[in-house]
């Protein structure tokens, strides 16, 4: 009896050890400096913003009722909105969900430009040029892409530039399971 | 002459002014407001670089939460509304200081906990002194045993 709780004691800094192994190894797929968005769940908050110029319509929240859309928000000074750009607009040609921008603290000439030059994925824009709508977002970074259901709910944000896996892996399953 | 001229040029540079982003900023004109805002920029993490607050960092996430923090405190705001104000929208994440509450009550109390046992264990480790299981061959020679080693001994006081 005495034997067995001493071989217990014994092994109890390894157990702790192979326990601590495990959390750090998930630790290792974990970006640290992801920081999960306070709004899940959560109405998106109320915004009426000018749009980005006359040929496409503004996006204020309410245009964000009705069915399940995606809004990206980008900037032209921003390197990996660029990288993701290609993917939008597959998705706006595909048109598997409504997909809308926010343009955060850009000069509307520049993010004009921007979109000529690269194509324009969005079915609405807005232009928040002193960035106060993304704060309200709680954006910290461009590009940022959040998934917002019928009743107008932020279902889920993603942070950073959307890869294909990204979109295949994690957006589509939640835009189908959303449409239920 | 030289080791006063370091000295003092060391303390100089301790008690130097801090050219912090916050410094840069537009001041607000009443100095206890602004003093407020001061305090809690201090307490605010700036998500670009997230081991600064915002005020010291030079991110334009920084500056335009400085000048938010400045609104709000015009506007009114007590120190706990601002910070919720900003809780509410970017997460406890945003305050350097994370709040006390039972999702974080092991971050707070964790290492004190463990320091405890810790403590606890050595107390008792030392009171029982070095503890071994007997070993199975640790017990009282046979009377043949004690013959042996007695005759060994001799034998080899003899040799000698």
């Amino acid at each position: 009896m005495f034997a067995g709780q001493l071989r217990f004691l014994y092994l109890l800094p390894a157990i702790l050890f192979v326990v601590l192994c495990g959390f750090l190894f998930r630790g290792l797929s974990l970006d640290p400096s992801l920081v999960p968005t306070a709004l899940i769940d959560k109405p998106v908050p109320y915004f009426d913003l000018d749009e980005l110029d006359d040929r496409t319509d503004s996006l204020s929240s309410v245009n964000l009722k009705g069915k399940v859309t995606l809004v990206n928000v980008f900037s032209s000074w921003c390197g990996p909105c660029r990288i993701e750009h290609p993917l939008l607009l597959e998705i706006a040609a595909r048109g598997q969900v409504a997909l809308h921008g926010i343009n955060s603290k850009d000069e509307p000439v520049a993010a004009r430009a921007w979109l000529d030059d690269l194509g324009n994925p969005f079915g609405r824009i807005c232009a928040d040029r002193d960035g106060r709508v993304s704060i309200e977002l709680g954006v910290y970074g461009v590009p940022e892409t959040f998934l917002i259901d019928s009743t107008g709910r932020i279902r889920y944000k993603h942070v950073g530039p959307i890869s294909e896996n990204d979109w295949n892996k994690r957006l589509l399953p939640l835009i189908r399971t959303l449409r239920q | 002459m030289r080791k006063y001229l370091i000295v003092f040029l060391l303390l100089f540079q301790w008690a130097s002014f801090e050219a912090s982003a916050f410094e840069n900023d537009i001041p607000l004109e009443d100095r206890v407001l602004e003093e407020r805002a001061r305090e809690l920029a201090r307490q605010v993490r700036c998500l670009v670089c997230q081991n600064q607050s915002i005020f010291d960092s030079d991110a334009d996430l920084a500056k335009d939460l400085r000048v938010l923090v400045r609104e709000r405190i015009v506007a009114g705001d007590s120190d706990a509304s601002v910070k919720e104000f900003l809780v509410e929208r970017y997460g406890d994440f945003i305050l350097l200081k994370p709040p006390v509450k039972p999702q974080t009550y092991l971050l707070w109390f964790g290492p004190l906990l463990i320091t405890l046992f810790g403590a606890i264990f050595v107390v008792r480790w030392l009171r029982r002194g070095s503890v071994s299981p007997p070993h199975p061959a640790a017990r009282e020679f046979s009377a043949a045993e004690r013959r042996r080693i007695e005759s060994l001994i001799a034998n080899d006081e003899g040799e000698d």
